[in-house]
């Protein structure tokens, strides 16, 4: 009975939402960089460099939205890094993933400490406020759910059907899936490969670096050393489960929300009964299992993991 | 531009490979020197200093080495194979865990008994924890990288749990760590007044045992072999899933080691920060030895030689000494294009 | 046809990759309305020069001109915008994607909002009307037949106005009635005013379908003349350099019977029937050809006998002994040597050294590991002694497998394969790529293994081969095989009747046969 309860509050719902939101943004940038047939390991740092970015932005007198866009270019970077690497080097897409990860947390960190030597509590931010559209936000539950969120949520909510749009009606949206699936074919037909795959990854990476911001921009109002802790991962895990496609992309991050959001719900209520660590155990436990259900049945990107030489077969 | 593949790369190309990633780290950390006010002379002399400059100095660059030599070997080993074990941080705290639960007074025996049992059990335990995400991705075809990953965050989180609660030592005085493993356990020191132990010969005989295995043995050619091309080696029947669990185990119980080493000879007791990374530092290490078992030993010198440097380097020039974790990642990334060049050179047209 | 100025021109092209000069110093001259057969052995540099021409490749030295203006090398959007149109021998199509999607692909602005799918799926039916190409463009790449395939490729061309279209070996994958089918549209649309370079090696198509020919051989134009001029044993001759090199047949005594399937059936995990009631029995000291189009079965066929594919009925009868649930090491250690069909993925491993490819199905056998120690130096005594009798060239015994040749890797795997005397041998397309020398000392290998009491299977796409090595022809059709005919007694158009599925042909050949 509280279960059924808890599934009509607005409370609930509002934020499992907000929770998505920076998986919703990684996930769709890590699709984004697998539908183009590169895996990319570097999400957790560019995700921990777009949180340092934004925040560290606007503490220095920038305002909220170019805050934004600082940590989408940080990110852009950090993927053309990636692209050179395993695009016109076809090197091993896990290594240099994982080697992007650690430079790009290693530089945040450093940066952060450097930028704000002898602090002991982090300095705060003033971050994105809830917005309130006049119309929408009066719809009952979905009002309440959808439009009294910060402008982030908004922005990743319509970015998800942006991409999708992308994806699936655009002449460019094709020839990034046919890179992912056949680069000969793309290549034949007189597109650059190298120039598709480095521009997906790039936007891919921004993607990535913008669900860092929201975390110090608007869930929260400060920066802490670690703190996307593994939510890269888990996008990963989620790009497996749905299928390499946006909608359900939407699906599966709104799921895992509600998971998370449970977990700490019925954490609050059960008090002490069980000890709060298996409760943050949750996301990653789940995860893995998505993983487990998803991956026979995964259609993955048939390119995935291959370099693409030139004049190479 | 474009890429040929070279028909044979020279053994001094090869030997190139580390030396040029790390003077490309040092180059572009001096960058970040400059940024932040400092010297970079001074700064790399100050690293020297701080890493071999006294005896005391070497000493904690030699314990350094030790943890970073079994998770290096954890690493090389499995990338042989293809399989991408990046979960040796989760693996070396389980290994620390059981020995944790054996070694702290559940029963006593005779240090020769007691250090070798406790090894065994962290080994086997990290190897069994690696062999869930193996046996994943040989059944279900799932990705390990993102498994083993995860599974650190988890492991994590469980060792939380027993040093803030079921394991909690009373006499620590509130810290969040477990009892002190029994004297029989402790490794003891090499050298009298430092921190550096017998866990470093043990670390250096297996890396001669990895590579007798990886050189001479039936096991490491097929670890090779099944590395170098799964198709080929399922053909050719070799039991391509049973090599890549035996890998596991090796691997994971490699990492494992690592956790009792760091737990028997340098900490004593279990806590949250016995390791700062040392799975993460492993592949690095494994990388720039080209995931040569004999070379890990050279390349945990260098990232120890780093990280000890760039502690004591960034408390006399107030530079944060996060630049030992970048220096690494840039190591990591220009490991990663010399090795290209081995295989390929460049032309220009 | 001469008298007027060409549409392409190629001049003095020159490519070296390394120490190897693909291409050397080559002219090509191709006119509006006809058909240019580009010959030449394999190696002897015909898809460098048209991936040069195609901007896959730049060249050393040379230009390329195109109804008068020179082409810019190195880019293939340049070559398409030139109304260049190639079809690859490998098909460069994504399976996952809807016929139309690798139609469309690059067609239309990059950036435009959205794809205009009705326009196209249009013109896609107006050129499908006119050259008679029948292809649903909504159906997915991955549910065609190679043939329709091949044809969703010429259409990739057509979509694009193409004046001049390659296609690099076009018929190796098609029954030789497809191929007839191919000619049939080809020359429609030189009557249209293409101009089409056809890359081949073999001499029958050149004189159906060529206006013209041009030999290529080591890199150099060796020949060059019209069809009608011409004979195919000249052309043969041209090609090689010489006489062919004579592989001697020999009367085949079947010995007594080394294995038996009899009506296996084989599934994949989806349930798709891969292998369908078949039948074989094979004999010592013979020697079995599996004819078929590519794609009917003869890749699960040959995973059957390597033992990577379990049958889910049937009987499985080797030597004498029953085999339930084979795998590799089991066939192995049961006297099946295999030949796989790709040497550079499942043959060799390219980053490994000779001796530790030489080692690869062996090294657990008491000569060469003993304790789970290897035994180093009884290895690289064995590879000295293969290398020598097999003839293998490569940088020795630690050089790495990749840097040989493909004749030197088919060598490796045979050297590896018959030292050990297997009373089965299974070649799946073991001439694939090969030159004529390499080949010819591929049926060499072979038949001599049989003639020692050997039963031999060859798996070939090429009825050529097929024709000059099996004592008895199978059909390969949808997983099923047909029963045995006798070569001497069939021509290529009857059997390749029954390579597309015509059970009667069949039929009539075993009459022939009892007949007889």
């Amino acid at each position: 009975m509280d279960l059924l309860h808890l599934f009509l509050e607005v409370g609930f719902w509002a934020a499992t939402v907000r929770m998505a939101t920076p998986l919703l943004f990684g996930t769709i940038g890590e699709l984004i960089c697998e539908r183009a047939g590169v895996l990319n390991l570097g999400i957790e740092g560019i995700m921990a460099a777009g949180c340092m970015t934004g925040w560290t932005w606007v503490y220095f007198g920038g305002d909220l939205w170019t805050g934004v866009l600082a940590a989408a270019a940080v990110g852009a970077l950090f993927g053309l890094l990636h692209a050179i690497f395993t695009v016109y080097c076809g090197l091993s897409q896990h290594v240099t993933g994982l080697g992007i990860t650690m430079l790009a947390s290693a530089l945040s960190s450093f940066v952060f400490r450097m930028l704000l030597p002898n602090i002991t509590t982090p300095p705060k931010i003033i971050p994105f406020q809830p917005l309130h559209i006049p119309v929408l936000s009066n719809i009952p539950f979905f009002g309440d759910v959808l439009f009294t969120q910060s402008p982030m949520t908004l922005l990743a909510l319509v970015s998800v059907f942006a991409v999708a749009y992308f994806l699936k009606k655009t002449p460019a949206g094709l020839a990034l899936c046919m890179t992912g699936e056949n680069p000969m074919a793309v290549e034949s037909q007189g597109l650059s490969v190298f120039a598709i795959r480095t521009g997906a990854v790039m936007i891919g990476s921004s993607f990535m670096a913008v669900g860092g911001a929201f975390l110090t921009m608007s869930a929260f109002d400060a920066f802490y050393i670690g703190m996307v802790n593994g939510r890269g991962w888990i996008c990963i895990a989620l790009v497996v489960f749905s299928s390499w496609n946006p909608g359900k992309a939407l699906l599966g991050t709104i799921i895992f929300a509600a998971f998370d959001a449970l977990q700490m719900r019925v954490q609050q209520q059960s008090g002490m009964l069980i000890p709060y660590q298996f409760y943050l155990m949750m996301p990653y436990v789940v995860s893995i299992i998505a993983l487990i259900i998803m991956s026979r049945r995964s259609a993955y990107p048939k390119a995935l993991l291959i370099p693409f030489r030139k004049g190479e077969r | 531009m474009r890429l040929e593949p070279r028909e044979h790369s020279a053994w001094w190309l090869r030997a190139m490979v580390p030396l040029s990633a790390g003077f490309i780290a040092l180059f572009c950390c001096s960058v970040l020197i400059i940024w932040a006010g400092a010297s970079p002379v001074d700064a790399l002399g100050l690293l020297i200093k701080g890493a071999v400059g006294s005896k005391f100095a070497i000493s904690e660059t030699l314990t350094r080495t030790i943890p970073l030599i079994f998770t290096g070997l954890a690493a090389a080993v499995a990338f042989r194979a293809k399989l991408w074990n990046i979960g040796a941080e989760g693996q070396l705290y389980a290994g620390a865990c059981i020995a944790t639960w054996l070694g702290t007074g559940m029963f006593d025996l005779s240090p020769w008994l007691m250090i070798p049992l406790l090894f065994a059990a962290g080994a086997l335990a990290g190897g069994l924890l690696l062999l869930g995400p193996t046996i994943l991705k040989t059944r279900f075809g799932v990705d390990e990288v993102v498994t083993t990953l995860l599974l650190n965050f988890i492991v994590l989180l469980f060792v939380n749990w027993l040093v803030f609660g079921p394991w909690k030592d009373p006499m620590a005085m509130g810290w969040p760590q477990a009892a002190p493993v029994v004297d029989s356990a402790v490794l003891g020191h090499i050298i009298a007044k430092t921190r550096l132990h017998w866990g470093l010969i043990i670390a250096l005989a297996s890396a001669v045992c990895v590579w007798l295995l990886m050189r001479f043995t039936t096991w490491g050619y097929e670890i090779r072999a099944v590395g170098h091309s799964q198709n080929a080696s399922i053909f050719a029947g070799i039991p391509v899933n049973r090599v890549v669990v035996r890998t596991a185990l090796i691997s994971g119980g490699l990492a494992g080691m690592a956790g009792v080493s760091e737990l028997c000879g340098l900490k004593g007791y279990l806590t949250l920060d016995l390791s700062p990374g040392f799975g993460y530092s492993g592949i690095v290490v494994a990388m720039l030895a080209s995931l040569h078992p004999l070379g890990v030993i050279l390349s945990s010198l260098f990232i120890a030689v780093l990280s000890i440097g760039a502690d004591s380097m960034s408390r006399s020039l107030n530079i944060s000494n996060y630049i030992a974790d970048v220096a690494t990642a840039v190591s990591l990334l220009a490991v990663l294009l010399s090795m290209l060049l081995t295989r390929y050179r460049i032309r220009w047209r | 046809m001469n008298s007027t100025k060409p549409l392409l021109s190629l001049k003095n092209i020159t490519k070296t990759f390394g120490p190897l000069v693909a291409n050397d110093s080559i002219d090509l001259d191709l006119h509006r309305g006809e058909i240019l057969a580009l010959l030449g052995e394999n190696g002897a540099g015909k898809t460098t020069l048209m991936n040069i021409l195609f901007g896959h490749y730049v060249a050393d030295e040379g230009t390329i001109e195109i109804d008068g203006a020179p082409l810019t090398p190195g880019s293939p959007k340049e070559s398409l915008q030139a109304k260049l149109g190639m079809v690859h021998q490998h098909f460069t199509l994504a399976d996952n994607m809807t016929v139309l999607d690798n139609i469309m692909l690059g067609t239309e602005p990059f950036w435009a909002f959205r794809r205009n799918t009705a326009k196209a799926v249009k013109k896609i039916k107006r050129l499908s009307d006119q050259y008679e190409i029948d292809v649903n463009p909504h159906s997915m790449v991955s549910h065609l037949s190679v043939g329709q395939r091949q044809r969703v490729e010429i259409l990739k061309a057509l979509y694009r106005d193409t004046r001049i279209l390659i296609l690099d070996e076009p018929t190796a994958v098609l029954t030789p009635q497809e191929s007839d089918h191919l000619f049939a549209t080809l020359r429609l649309l030189v009557a249209e005013g293409l101009a089409i370079i056809f890359i081949t090696h073999k001499l029958r198509e050149v004189m159906a379908v060529s206006d013209r020919c041009q030999v290529l051989r080591h890199g150099k134009t060796i020949h060059l003349c019209k069809t009608a001029d011409t004979t195919a044993d000249k052309l043969a001759k041209e090609m090689v350099g010489g006489e062919l090199p004579k592989v001697e047949r020999r009367e085949s005594k079947p010995g007594e019977l080394l294995l038996e399937l009899s009506d296996i059936n084989a599934t994949d995990k989806k349930g798709h029937q891969l292998l369908r009631e078949l039948n074989l029995s094979l004999h010592g000291g013979e020697i079995i050809g599996i004819a078929g189009v590519s794609g009917n079965g003869q890749s699960h066929f040959a995973d059957l006998l390597s033992g990577l594919l379990i049958p889910s009925s049937g009987s499985f009868q080797l030597l004498g002994k029953m085999i339930d649930r084979p795998n590799p090491l089991q066939m192995l250690k049961s006297g099946v040597g295999r030949i796989p069909e790709d040497r550079t993925a499942t043959g060799v491993i390219g980053d490994m050294t000779v001796q530790e490819n030489i080692a690869l199905e062996k090294y657990w056998k008491n000569d060469f590991s003993s304790f789970g120690l290897l035994n180093n130096s009884a290895l690289a005594k064995h590879t000295r002694e293969l290398t020598k009798t097999f003839d293998v060239r490569c940088g020795g015994l630690n050089a790495s497998a990749r840097t040989m040749s493909g004749g030197n890797m088919q060598k490796l795997i045979l050297a590896r394969v018959l030292s050990e005397k297997p009373r089965v041998i299974l070649a799946n397309q073991p001439t694939w790529g090969l030159d004529v020398g390499a080949t010819a000392f591929v049926h060499r290998q072979l038949i001599e293994a049989s003639r020692n009491g050997a039963g031999v299977i060859v798996i070939s796409e090429d009825l050529d081969e097929l024709f000059s090595v099996a004592d008895v022809i199978q059909v390969m059709y949808q997983g099923s095989l047909s029963p045995p005919i006798d070569p001497s007694r069939t021509t290529a158009s009857e059997l390749g009747l029954a390579m597309s599925g015509h059970r009667d042909v069949i039929h009539s050949m075993m009459l022939k046969e009892a007949r007889a």
